[in-house]
């Protein structure tokens, strides 16, 4: 394919220093041309994934983000700036990688990544690049770059941690590597690996990371190198090391079709279980009027103290063991920083202790700061 | 001593400590050791016949004890074994 790519004089002199590596020369930097990736997330891992791809000269780059910009991405999603805040991240991030490199397609899909649309999103592309943040869409990318026989080059962090991997990768026999669901078959259990928003990520972290995961992507186009493919890299910042275990091809692995990942992830759809709900101009109205009511923050203490409405702190893990703390004759009003832990919250306390008293703030501490407050910090 | 490698989302059971030092003479000694002074981390790790988890994954070294003996794998005075769980975020 790349036999029919020219590179202009610009295009020459931009990628000199690429083709000065002689196993990369000429013919990487025309395959790079060539090359289709799709990357899903523009956030921590795509901003500099999408940056460094565009900067070398990938020709053709999808970028899936249904978000906006918003003030606490900016302590790592480096593609943004502070007059992007409420842009979509997919047109911005566009804006910006033609800024730096007008030799590109760049084509962007303001949606979700979800199981109706995979198949048709990534059909155009040669690799996929996992940027996302959860684990059933982490489970649907895979699955989806299986089904279509698509390069998975996946990347994820949390905290001071990071992974590294290629899967799905195509061998010179033809055969395929190992993908996500050989190295980890079942998700774990709601709960137990809170996300970055809740369990928060060093800012330079996905700098590190998603630098990796774009090295390892332009290994995969340009056949330069040994990817890290049956090899899952773990990186800790916290104590700068690194490891790269063995991953191997699990004979039970059996993927044949997307299948409900929500479902699949233990993760119940909200309408499932309804839990009763006041707003936060509800709440308001209480604080004013002096009512009588109870005040449960279910965050952790690293968030009470960016921003709280001098709630009591519970966190999430511990809400059980401290359920006698909770009154159950008054109003008891539950929040967190978006009212899905709170909703988490208030589901354990009722099926374990027959609360029937709990009510959750509707979009909790951040529609107080939008709606009521805007002196409380966004995060 | 044998080192278990505690990834960070386990961390919240084992006080923050990010390594163990163990005795154990096979990754299933080392694991209950790991379980007897961590109690919380117990169902994390273990279900209900005491096996490892699926979404968990355990290393000796690079090699993933599925590969070796499994639980019984023997550990040396000088092995590295890693709990390795999936984590999912990226923005």
């Amino acid at each position: 394919m790349s036999q029919n790519i020219q590179l202009s004089g610009p295009e020459m002199a931009r990628y000199a220093r690429h083709i000065a590596i002689p196993e990369f020369g000429l013919e990487g930097q025309k395959k790079l041309k060539a090359g289709k990736v799709l990357v899903i997330g523009s956030g921590g891992l795509g901003s500099p994934v999408l940056l460094y791809l565009a900067a070398a000269g990938v020709g053709t780059i999808g970028i899936v983000d249904f978000d906006t910009v918003d003030e606490s991405n900016l302590q790592r999603q480096i593609l943004f700036n502070v007059n992007d805040v409420g842009t979509s991240k997919a047109e911005t991030a566009k804006e910006r990688l033609l800024a730096l490199n007008p030799h590109l397609n760049i084509t962007v899909y303001k949606t979700r990544f979800t199981r109706e649309n995979a198949l048709d999103l990534i059909k155009d592309y040669d690799v996929v690049a996992d940027g996302t943040d959860n684990f059933p869409t982490r489970y649907l990318v895979n699955d989806a770059c299986v089904l279509a026989g698509k390069v998975n080059v996946y990347a994820s962090i949390f905290q001071f941690e990071g992974q590294v991997s290629v899967f799905n990768y195509l061998n010179a026999d033809g055969t395929r590597g190992p993908n996500y669901r050989d190295m980890f078959p079942e998700p774990p259990p709601p709960g137990l690996v809170p996300n970055c928003a809740e369990g928060g990520v060093l800012g330079v972290l996905p700098g590190i990371i998603g630098s990796m995961q774009a090295s390892e992507v332009i290994k995969v186009l340009t056949g330069v190198g040994e990817p890290l493919a049956g090899r899952l890299f773990l990186f800790d910042a916290a104590s700068f090391t690194t490891r790269i275990l063995k991953v191997s091809k699990n004979p039970d692995t059996k993927i044949t079709e997307l299948i409900n990942y929500e479902q699949f992830c233990g993760i119940e759809p909200a309408s499932d279980k309804p839990v009763k709900e006041i707003t936060v101009q509800e709440l308001n109205e209480l604080m004013i009027e002096g009512a009588d009511f109870q005040l449960i923050d279910v965050r952790e203490p690293h968030e009470y103290g960016i921003a709280n409405l001098d709630g009591e702190l519970i966190p999430l893990g511990t809400i059980s063991s401290a359920a006698h703390r909770i009154s159950k004759e008054k109003q008891v009003i539950v929040h967190c920083r978006s009212g899905v832990r709170s909703a988490k919250a208030i589901r354990e306390l009722e099926s374990l202790f027959g609360f029937e008293n709990l009510y959750n703030l509707k979009g909790g501490i951040l529609a107080w700061s939008k709606e009521i407050d805007a002196g409380v910090p966004q995060y | 001593m044998a080192k278990i490698i505690i990834p960070t989302p386990l961390r919240k059971f084992t006080g923050n400590a990010g390594v163990f030092e163990t005795s154990g003479t096979t990754v299933r000694e080392a694991i209950q050791q790991l379980t007897e002074t961590h109690g919380g981390l117990s169902r994390h790790l273990l279900d209900d016949n005491h096996k490892i988890r699926s979404f968990i994954r355990v290393y000796l070294g690079e090699n993933d004890i599925n590969s070796l003996q499994k639980d019984e794998t023997a550990v040396e005075s000088d092995s590295v074994i890693s709990i390795v769980p999936a984590i999912a975020g990226g923005i």
